[in-house]
């Protein structure tokens, strides 16, 4: 453990980096009565897709889920493994590659149009809940699938016994799991889906599809009135922290490191069940893998040839990423424990946008707030991932000091020969895996960038934005597949570096 | 010599009471029922659990405020006696050193106490490389090192064979009997204290007795061990 002292004086940095902008908003917004037709509309969208998203991907990931708990074929681990990739896959990314799919000129529409139907739009709450559903149905599925594999095999082995098959097994035996781990995964995505920002500034917009969050950048962006921003973050403020205090009793991010190595023995099923597996496993990988290859065989090609400015983007998130990354370790590492978990939990509480607000509006007397805004970007991109570096590390550190503090303390280990010798060494590889995630989801943030950033200082995604804005889709796709490339290159990296050796 | 005077140990609703004087270079088991509170005793002993009132006096000196590293005690635990991300090299080095560097003097140091134990040539080996025995021989290897006059052990051969477990206690008496060390042993075994220990120790109803002859203590067991033994 770190010392008391500097556990204190972190988490009281992490509470101030969150309290004081949320006091600047509160003393900037308006009272209630501001909140026009337009807002009331944003929060009933902002509630009514985040509920639908939620519900779709978890339905969708249950016989996904059941498909790849029971299927026995070469590749299940990296199917399984794959679903953990959407967690760090750049959202902007990822809408490019959907438009591609199910854009106007996609194959989707190709497609229909030469059988002569009427076209699919994107855009708008089916996109917003298309997107949404690409995101969560993966890690709906892996939450499901550690249900299934909870299942004691006494269990199963009772029920083969008896002979349950078909729906009694179901009821008897997965139907039970089903009940206890299918809220928490609705709870978990639909307060993920809450505060997403960009699928809604790419997909949604206009009067019928603003979110929220979107509502927050356009008011600040478009009408500069900071009032109503303020006012709008305090109510997804109050939106998020009561769906956050809702979800509290159910964990996430346990679901990001497992491994699921052995199919689960259910009993036996038909081959009619097989082949409807198989069906299943194939149109999943194809909905969440084609979108991505459309992206990189659109773009690989173009990416030596990307202008001067999108390589200046880049470097620019690098090294954005790299400080957020040092950062959130840094932090992490004097926050295990159990309320430092909870400190580092507040910052995902409230959402990127709230907080740019509040920290536009603390610098605005003082410095010019454009130009510190790669700064901000790369604070808050550590106080994002802050959380979920925490909990990854905790159970490992936790597990050092439970086993080894005894016998460190009767070689008398110092401060420096415990971390040297003993933590280091075991902390090592969570810790590779954490810095992966960070560095990964801060290359490909854009939330407090969006909000700040100019075309002086924008980073990778949100130069990828603005091209997909002003339609030049093949530099964008160029720009996205060197997106791809940077977080997931920095994923690989950090947790290689935290394997190699161990 | 290793005198406890009126040591009172509390944890929780839990409370035991220790005085014993004159331990010297003998090996010593600790006898008791189940949840008697040998492990918590020789935890408290060792400096890990505070005591609430008395003083453990070794040579007259009063060491109840020391931490463990200072207390002239060296320890076995149950399980958890070796770092499983280091090599046996490096086990049995940290009772010399934290440095990464390791003077020629040290290295021949360890690698004399590894082929001391029976662990020649397994310098580079990893805990987990390691069968259960040879993994309890590296932490003898390193208690050596440590070179403390008192050893405590808290049943760390217990996950061992009955052979191989016999094996190790001999070992231990041997390099006991070398090193005119104090050693007290916590044991579920009257097997154990019959083979190594020269006198026992009775842990029951909160109170530690003080030693009798192992011998003798087996042949006519008082009634909470005989019951805990299953002899009545």
């Amino acid at each position: 453990m770190a010392p008391r002292i500097v556990q204190i004086s972190t988490s009281a940095l992490i509470c101030s980096f969150v309290l004081l902008p949320l006091l600047a908003v509160w003393g900037q917004a308006d009272g209630p009565t501001g909140l026009g037709p337009a807002d009331w509309s944003a929060l009933r969208f902002t509630i009514l897709q985040a509920a639908l998203s939620a519900l779709l991907s978890t339905l969708s990931a249950v016989p996904l889920a059941r498909a790849l708990a029971r299927a026995q074929f070469w590749g299940r681990a990296a199917v399984i493994r794959l679903m953990g990739a959407p967690f760090i896959l750049p959202v902007i990314v990822a809408i490019l590659g959907l438009i591609a799919v199910f854009g106007q000129n996609g194959w989707l529409n190709t497609g229909l149009r030469s059988l002569g139907f009427g076209s699919f739009s994107i855009y708008g709450l089916q996109g917003v809940l298309l997107a949404h559903v690409f995101f969560n149905l993966p890690l709906a599925t892996r939450m499901i699938l550690l249900g299934w594999a909870t299942i004691p095999q006494e269990r199963l082995r009772l029920g083969q016994s008896l002979d349950l098959r078909g729906f009694a097994r179901f009821r008897l035996i997965e139907f039970p799991m089903l009940m206890t781990v299918l809220p928490s995964a609705v709870v978990v995505i639909f307060v993920i889906c809450l505060s997403s920002f960009t699928v809604a500034l790419a997909l949604g917009g206009g009067p019928k599809s603003t979110t929220l969050e979107l509502a927050i950048y356009q008011a600040f962006r478009f009408d500069f009135d900071f009032a109503k921003a303020a006012l709008l973050g305090l109510v997804q403020l109050g939106v998020s922290a009561l769906a956050a205090v809702f979800a509290l009793g159910f964990a996430w991010g346990h679901q990001l490191g497992i491994g699921l190595d052995r199919p689960i023995a259910l009993g036996r099923h038909s081959t009619l069940q097989k082949y409807l597996d198989g069906v299943v496993i194939g149109a999943a990988l194809l909905f969440l893998g084609l979108p991505l290859l459309l992206v990189l065989g659109n773009g690989l090609g173009s990416v030596t040839s990307l202008p001067a400015a999108v390589w200046m983007a880049a470097l620019r998130s690098v090294l954005i990423a790299l400080g957020a990354t040092a950062l959130c370790m840094l932090l992490s590492l004097s926050l295990l424990s159990r309320g430092g978990e909870a400190i580092a939990t507040l910052g995902i509480t409230v959402s990127p946008l709230v907080l740019g607000t509040g920290l536009f509006l603390i610098a605005r007397p003082y410095v010019n707030p454009f130009e510190i805004s790669l700064w901000v970007t790369l604070c808050v991109n550590a106080l994002m991932s802050l959380p979920f570096a925490v909990r990854i590390l905790r159970p490992e550190m936790s597990q050092v000091d439970a086993n080894f503090r005894w016998l460190s303390a009767s070689l008398g280990l110092s401060r420096l020969g415990w971390w040297r010798w003993v933590v280091w060494p075991r902390l090592r590889r969570p810790f590779g895996f954490a810095a992966g995630l960070t560095a990964a989801l801060s290359m490909g943030d854009l939330g407090v960038i969006a909000l700040f950033g100019d075309a002086e200082r924008a980073t990778l995604p949100l130069k990828l934005y603005q091209l997909m804005g002003s339609y030049r889709m093949e530099q964008a796709a160029g720009c996205a597949s060197l997106l791809l490339i940077l977080s997931f290159g920095f994923f690989w990296v950090f947790d290689f570096l935290g394997r190699r050796n161990a | 010599m290793l005198d406890l005077q009126n040591l009172k140990i509390r944890q929780g609703s839990f409370q035991l009471t220790a005085s014993l004087c004159g331990l010297d270079a003998k090996i010593y088991a600790i006898m008791g029922p189940s949840g008697a509170g040998k492990s918590t005793f020789l935890a408290a002993l060792a400096g890990f659990l505070p005591v609430s009132s008395g003083a453990v006096l070794w040579n007259g000196q009063n060491i109840t405020g020391l931490r463990p590293a200072q207390r002239p005690m060296a320890m076995l635990f149950q399980d958890n006696n070796l770092f499983p991300h280091l090599s046996a090299k490096r086990n049995v080095a940290l009772a010399l050193t934290q440095r990464r560097y390791l003077s020629s003097i040290r290295q021949e140091q360890v690698k004399a106490a590894l082929s001391r134990v029976g662990l020649g040539g397994f310098e580079a080996s990893k805990p987990g490389e390691l069968s259960g025995g040879q993994q309890s021989r590296v932490a003898l290897a390193r208690v050596l090192l440590q070179d403390k006059p008192i050893l405590l052990l808290d049943e760390p051969f217990t996950a061992l064979g009955p052979a191989l477990k016999n094996e190790m206690l001999d070992l231990l008496q041997t390099l006991a009997q070398e090193r005119q060390a104090t050693v007290l042993m916590v044991t579920h075994d009257p097997n154990d204290a019959l083979r190594i220990a020269d006198e026992t120790l009775l842990l029951s109803d909160q109170v530690l007795s003080p030693p009798q002859p192992t011998t003798q203590v087996m042949a006519s067991p008082p009634k909470a061990l005989a019951a805990y033994l299953g002899l009545d």
